[in-house]
């Protein structure tokens, strides 16, 4: 079994990133490896609940979110730093994800076999 | 060392995929392995086989192809990332009943599951985005 960290970096709606990582973490969650997911810098943005994407013709990424637990994604994480810069709590997120630290980042990072940075 | 490469980057529009390319070819000529390039995203566009640059300018898919047959590459384009951004073989062209394709071997079209077996059976995965 691999440790595959995702990492999403990007805001949700400006480029496809944001959904196409949604994509392939759900469909790494069938090839049975150790899957964690990260979000940083603008990517915290996609965690926000309450997204209005309807408005501007997109599907909603904070919607589908909550089926990464179905598909047994547990390890979330989110930034910490990246958060605050951007005047956040995990209160405004639409699912649990772990507050990290730039040190405890490293570390998860320097665990991984094979990071997918999106 | 066995790499793959996951390329998000369309061709002439951002720098990630010429880089891809160079990185792809210096890894091979220095005997690395090349496990799989998975084009994703906007990387997709980099098999179409309708690229018609200047013919003093980088001709990016030519390349790949090159790249594919000196070293039996494995070159596999999304399935979900293509068929939105209309790249097409003639498989799907027909299963879509569209009146052309533009993508050919040496890239193949196929499913998200092939960047996960990449990670999987290589020692690095490198983004170009």
């Amino acid at each position: 079994m691999k440790k595959i960290l995702f990492v999403n970096r990007q805001a949700p709606f400006g480029r496809s990133y944001a959904k196409e990582s949604l994509d392939a973490l759900l469909a790494a969650s069938a090839y049975d490896q150790d899957i964690s997911v990260l979000f940083s810098g603008d990517g915290v943005f996609q965690l926000i609940k309450d997204q209005q994407a309807k408005s501007i013709e997109q599907k909603n990424i904070a919607s589908t979110l909550p089926a990464l637990e179905m598909y047994d994604i547990t390890k979330v994480f989110v930034q910490a730093s990246a958060l605050s810069a951007r005047g956040l709590t995990t209160g405004q997120l639409a699912i649990t994800a772990k507050p990290l630290n730039e040190a405890e980042i490293s570390a998860l990072a320097n665990t991984q076999d094979s990071i997918l940075s999106f | 060392m066995i790499f793959s490469l996951a390329v998000y980057a369309a061709p002439y529009s951002q720098e990630g995929s010429a880089t891809a390319l160079r990185f792809a070819e210096s890894a091979l000529r220095q005997g690395h392995q090349l496990y799989r390039v998975f084009f994703y995203a906007d990387g997709v566009h980099n098999s179409s086989h309708l690229h018609t640059p200047p013919q003093d300018e980088n001709n990016l898919p030519e390349r790949w192809k090159a790249l594919a047959e000196s070293y039996e590459v494995d070159l596999v384009v999304c399935i979900a990332a293509s068929l939105r951004r209309g790249i097409l073989n003639s498989e799907e062209a027909s299963r879509y009943e569209k009146p052309s394709h533009n993508c050919e071997a040496p890239f193949n079209i196929s499913g998200l599951g092939q960047m996960i077996d990449a990670c999987v059976n290589s020692d690095r995965v490198i983004t170009f985005a």
